[in-house]
């Protein structure tokens, strides 16, 4: 950057409830001025009801599955009823011959998944694939109606050859184990918990390990240290449960391809699907308006969409395909399972010498079982040695699933953290003031501790009745991301009426809220006076809502461009209020000098558009300091996100049932924008957090290969009656990073849940569960309360 | 789901007259494959629905007794005990006062079961009536014993939530908690059948065990109406509750459910007792050694436990469940302990 292209600002930085400061930076010329903190500001920061609450509370709010297009048809889906099996033919006739019947697709390239380099996943014709698992897809029907469409798939003649296979983790790494694939494998680490990455060594089932991310000397940090512990951790396979299924209309034209779809990226899915199917971009538009959920399941088009698309292709007609429950249990992604053994060494002061973790997971036929970045960034240890292992069994490919690898990765680690503080004689949080350099998570703890009387801790099973009560505490780690592919347009009408537009969609967290805030504080307006226009690839391409990164990259170009654009309306307008234009802002519906002596209303102003409507287009800067990492469209932020949670747990010693009964949050986004859909995010990353850590597992049997609770009756979810009392408190961390300086809280809120209510279930009994979930089962075992004439689960 | 044929008969004799095959009847084969044949019975339809939607059951047609006002009343019994319509809702029973008064274990059972939503709809009659949850038996791909295939999957496979007392070639649990109160209130079922020839069975008789016939889960026969549910009336110093324990609390299923009804003479001894497990065999199991412990007695925490832990004797835990064998012991002991001190 030229310094003509830059100047330099002035930007307030620190945390709000600890001490403030400035700090100078240069920034692109383009760039709105610095915000002050929240407590200046009218609209960004306050928490204002998201903008289409009610829609959604009455049922108004048009979902995916509402959609309906003039000659639509229904497509289902022919599943594989087998865990192994090779296809050795397919035959259709008889699905073709059904009345209702307009297209029928065979599958035989499957997106999603591990490739071996040779052998499967080529198309050999309808006889060479191999099925994977139970609920591989293998064929796609559209039809009339869905009833027509289902009875063609049951139609359609399979011969399947079934093969020997395996869905227990700890029977497929043994070397004898079926083989899930055959040839060497690459592939995208899908599940998000670390790389899967090239070249790994594979024996039989297992891939790995990947030792990227160690450092130091863990043998000389373990020579070093004064007290060591080590223990193994479990934790299960956890599905995704979106409210709203899978889904999407596809309606294949001449001109050009339009998908409505409940997806977390809709400028991706453009993407993925016009390379998929040969088209440019500008013929391919995604829409999506209100959405139930995704959770990291939403991000690609996966199989079910390439299917709903060629039939659309295919019957020339718009084709509706909305996954059911049992299928999203099966096939919609998971968070895959892990078996954990951590090492950790320390001084007797409380540093710490070294990490080791050795661990294997399970993402079913994809890769990336990873426990993430967790053990490796939380705390001051020079030397940290990882391996990594992926256990390939014959079940559904993991995915992304809220904040991957940390969840799994903090139980594990803040449990072995808890412990340690133990056998040191320290309390958990003094331990945690030597060993976290974060300033951030300091004051979360601090406030933290205060809020939910952490002084009311007593020593392990000091409840003297069968029911005991503990406190236990954790912390979250998690990149404060940001994808710099993301723009935004903002629009000024000669009505006075205003436009935001993006690409960018509402996952559920309320970010055209957001911005309907961000472009009102610009000018000077009401956030009911915004249109906001998103979830659609006609307006400027936004970024994902994954990686808690949609607020850290669509609210600075929302604002720069507001500002733009309020900069032309303003050159417009100044002559006519005989104002210099660098003299004049926006506050409170009227544009006017600094000391308020001349001005003109927004609307007045507008009016003297020469045109209908102006408009500008900006995209995310750099952050201002710089990323720490970037790499092509994404980048991570210098400093990471976080937070402190506080458990407050009753067990019932005699039947193992553990309600958790209080949890307090504090974390941090940088600048909250606002503050009532901040504290709902966090709320739902605890109810989600308690559910993984007590009640979700996926169940499969290992004779039959197949899910047994794939529904939300037997797969154990929390509902209202298990829903505690949550406080969430918001830290200001301001670091005069972008227009906004905000960043994501979804992840980091979803990460200390489970190592929390361990530690407290540890404090409450004084016995660990190093398992999840913790079951009634999982507690009267570790409390040696089960009958040894057979064996717990 | 499959089309059918529908009626809604607005009598008792009209409904008995429609030929009929039971739910059970009409779900075995031996191929694995549906049968379309069956007409069967439909009270506020939870579970028969389930069953159709899940593929597990595809009858020709369906009577909806929903239209029969006689079915949906609960009445004072000429030997002083109560009659409930076999259409009364949970909803109705949870609320009703007479039953909230005399017979709490039932008011707590309909209280606590399934969901607000779900207990508007479901009646007392579908609920006994209900076939069990075991994950084999309601998944489409599992052909087990019960639907008239050749083995039974729980016992080699995932059996945590199956049954720790009597699973003699099926180990399912029957799922009624309403069942495990009913039984131990003494609770008679009023039949129905074609040509309007009534019969009077105990609720504990009604119900069968794997070993006496493995596809069926009750003594109902083909066009048998189930009218009423008979409860004796109580004597005056007897009190009943009903715990429920399930993993979750909300919209779940119990992992071991528990009924105790006792007679206590004023400030005195037990002179009968009833101690009902449900969630633990394929039938509301009666735990025989703990009535026997318990009957004679000066109840106190003590007898309790004893009682407690008499009643898991001859339990037979499989791989995955002798976790409820602790949770068992202490919900008899609470049960019991909650009655004494009426709690
Ligand atoms: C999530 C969930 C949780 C649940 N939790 C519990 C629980 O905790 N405890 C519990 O007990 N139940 C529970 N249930 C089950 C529920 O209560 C029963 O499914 C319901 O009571 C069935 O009643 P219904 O009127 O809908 O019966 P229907 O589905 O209409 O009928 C059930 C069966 O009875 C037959 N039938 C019905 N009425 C008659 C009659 N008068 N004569 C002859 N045959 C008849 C039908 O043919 C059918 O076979 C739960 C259900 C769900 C979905
Ligand atoms: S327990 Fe009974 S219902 Fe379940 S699989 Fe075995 S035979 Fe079938």
């Amino acid at each position: 950057m030229t310094s003509a292209d830059t100047r330099s600002q002035k930007y307030p930085v620190g945390i709000d409830s600890v001490s403030m400061a400035e700090i100078e930076r240069r920034v692109p010329a383009g760039e709105a001025p610095p915000l002050p903190p929240n407590a200046q500001l009218a609209v960004i920061g306050k928490s204002i009801p998201r903008i289409n609450g009610r829609a959604k509370v009455t049922g108004a709010a048009p979902f995916t599955v509402d959609v309906k297009l003039p000659g639509m048809l229904y497509a289902r889906l022919l599943r594989s009823p087998l865990p192994h099996a090779r296809v050795m033919s397919i035959d259709i006739g008889a699905a073709e011959r059904h009345p209702g019947v307009r297209a029928i697709h065979v599958i035989n390239d499957v997106v999603g998944r591990a490739v071996e380099t040779t052998g499967q996943n080529t198309p050999a014709g309808t006889s060479g694939r191999r099925v994977l698992y139970v609920g591989d897809p293998i064929a796609a029907v559209a039809a009339v109606t869905p009833e027509a469409a289902q009875a063609a798939v049951d139609l359609i003649k399979v011969d399947y050859q079934p093969l020997a296979f395996v869905v227990d983790l700890e029977d497929a790494r043994k070397p004898d184990a079926p083989r899930v694939f055959t040839h060497p494998v690459h592939g995208e680490s899908f599940a998000g918990g670390n790389p899967a990455g090239a070249a790994l060594p594979q024996q039989g089932n297992v891939l790995g390990p990947n030792k990227s991310g160690s450092r130091g000397d863990a043998a000389a940090g373990f020579a070093d240290a004064d007290v060591v512990v080590e223990h193994e951790f479990r934790t299960q396979v956890q599905t995704h449960c979106c409210l709203e299924p899978h889904g999407l209309v596809a309606d294949w034209r001449k001109d050009g391809l339009t998908v409505h779809m409940s997806t977390q990226f809709t400028a991706g899915i453009r993407a993925e699907l016009a390379a998929a199917f040969g088209l440019p971009l500008s013929r391919v538009r995604v829409i999506v308006d209100a959405m139930g959920g995704g959770f990291g399941s939403k991000s690609s088009a996966g199989n079910y969409a390439r299917a709903a698309v060629t039939l659309s292709r295919q019957a020339n007609a718009p084709v509706r395909l909305v996954l059911d429950r049992h299928e999203e249990q099966i096939d919609s992604g998971n968070r895959p399972a892990t078996v954990q053994r951590l090492r950790v060494g320390a001084r007797r002061n409380g540093t710490l010498t070294a990490i080791a973790i050795d661990t294997y997971g399970t993402s079913g036929v994809g890769l990336g079982a990873g426990i993430g970045n967790f053990a490796q960034a939380i705390y001051d240890c020079a030397n940290f040695e990882l391996l990594q292992s992926d256990v390939f069994i014959n079940a559904g490919p993991g995915c992304a699933m809220r904040a991957p690898g940390n969840v799994p990765g903090a139980f594990a680690l803040e449990q072995t953290i808890d412990e340690l503080a133990e056998k040191l004689g320290m309390d958990p949080l003094t331990l945690r003031e030597r060993i976290d350099l974060s300033a951030v998570r300091r004051e979360e703890r601090r406030i933290g501790a205060a809020r939910f009387g952490w002084n009311r801790r007593r020593a392990p099973g000091s409840d003297s009745g069968p029911i005991k009560r503990g406190l236990g505490m954790a912390q979250s780690l998690w990149g404060a991301n940001v994808r710099t592919n993301s723009a935004c347009e903002v629009r000024i009408f000669r009505d006075g009426s205003v436009e935001v537009l993006s690409s960018v969609q509402d996952i559920g967290t309320g970010i055209g809220t957001v911005l309907a805030q961000v472009v009102a504080e610009e000018l000077g307006l009401r956030p009911e006076d915004i249109t906001v226009r998103i979830g659609d690839t006609e307006y400027p391409a936004g970024p994902p809502s994954y990686g808690s990164l949609t607020t850290a990259s669509i609210t600075p170009p929302a604002r720069n461009a507001a500002y733009q654009v309020l900069r032309k309306l303003i050159e417009i307008v100044a002559p006519s209020i005989a104002a210099a234009a660098g003299n004049l802002v926006a506050r409170a519906g009227r544009i006017s000098t600094a000391d308020n002596s001349r001005s003109i209303g927004f609307r007045e102003a507008a009016a003297q558009l020469p045109t209908d409507q102006i408009g500008v287009v900006a995209s995310r800067s750099d952050d201002y300091a710089g990323f720490a990492r970037k790499m092509g469209d994404m980048a991570s932020a210098q400093n990471a996100l976080g937070g402190v949670q506080f458990a407050e747990v009753a067990v019932d010693t005699e039947t193992g049932i553990v309600r958790v009964e209080r949890v307090v949050a504090v974390q941090d986004c940088g600048r909250p924008m606002n503050p009532l859909q901040i504290e709902s995010q966090v709320q739902g990353g605890i109810l989600q957090g308690i559910s993984y850590a007590l009640f979700e597992e996926r169940i499969l049997d290992r004779h039959t290969g197949h899910m047994l609770n794939a529904n939300l009756e037997q797969y154990k979810i929390l509902r209202s009656r298990e829903t505690p009392a949550i406080e969430v408190h918001l830290l200001e961390n301001y670091q005069g990073m972008s227009a906004t300086d905000a960043y994501g809280i979804a992840e980091p809120s979803n990460i200390a849940t489970a190592p929390a209510i361990a530690n407290a279930v540890y404090n409450a009994i004084g016995v660990r569960l190093r398992q999840l979930p913790m079951s009634p089962a999982a507690v009267l075992a570790a409390l040696g309360r089960i009958p040894q004439r057979s064996g717990p689960t | 789901m499959n089309s059918f044929e529908w009626s809604s008969p607005r009598d008792i004799a009209q409904a008995a007259g429609v030929a009929t095959t039971t739910v059970a009847a009409a779900m075995v084969s031996q191929s694995g494959r549906l049968s379309t044949d069956g007409v069967v019975f439909k009270a506020g339809g939870i579970d028969l629905l389930d069953l159709m939607k899940e593929g597990l059951l595809a009858p020709r047609g369906i009577v909806n007794l929903r239209e029969i006002p006689d079915l949906a009343v609960i009445a004072q019994a000429d030997d002083g005990g109560v009659r409930i319509g076999a259409n009364v809702t949970l909803a109705q029973l949870a609320a009703d006062p007479v039953i909230r008064t005399r017979f709490l274990a039932l008011a707590d059972v309909a209280g606590n079961s399934a969901s607000p939503q779900i207990r508007q709809v479901a009646t007392i009659g579908g609920n006994l009536l209900q076939r069990p949850r075991c994950w084999y038996f309601r998944s489409r791909d599992h052909h087990c014993a019960r639907k008239g295939g050749e083995v039974c999957f729980a016992f080699a496979g995932e059996n945590q939530y199956h049954a720790i007392f009597d699973h003699n070639g099926c180990a399912m649990v029957h799922p009624s908690t309403s069942a495990t109160a009913l039984v131990a209130l003494g609770a008679k079922l009023e039949l129905t059948g074609a040509a309007g020839t009534k019969r009077v069975v105990g609720l504990e008789q009604f119900f069968l065990l794997p070993e006496v016939d493995i596809q069926r889960e009750n003594d109902l026969t083909p066009g048998e109406i189930l009218t009423a549910i008979l409860l004796p009336p109580p004597a005056p110093t007897s009190r009943s509750i009903h715990i429920k324990q399930g993993e979750t609390d909300s919209f779940d299923w119990p992992i071991a459910d528990v009924a105790v009804a006792l007679d206590t003479a004023p400030g005195g001894a037990c002179r009968a007792a009833a101690v009902i497990l449900g969630a633990a065999a394929p039938v509301p199991h009666r735990a025989k050694a703990a009535e026997a412990l318990l009957v004679g007695k000066t109840i106190d925490a003590d007898v309790a436990r004893a009682a407690a832990h008499a009643a898991l004797q001859g339990a037979a835990p499989l791989t995955k469940n002798a976790y409820k064998l602790p949770i068992f012991e202490t919900l008899v002991r609470r049960a019991i302990l909650a009655v004494v001190r009426g709690g």
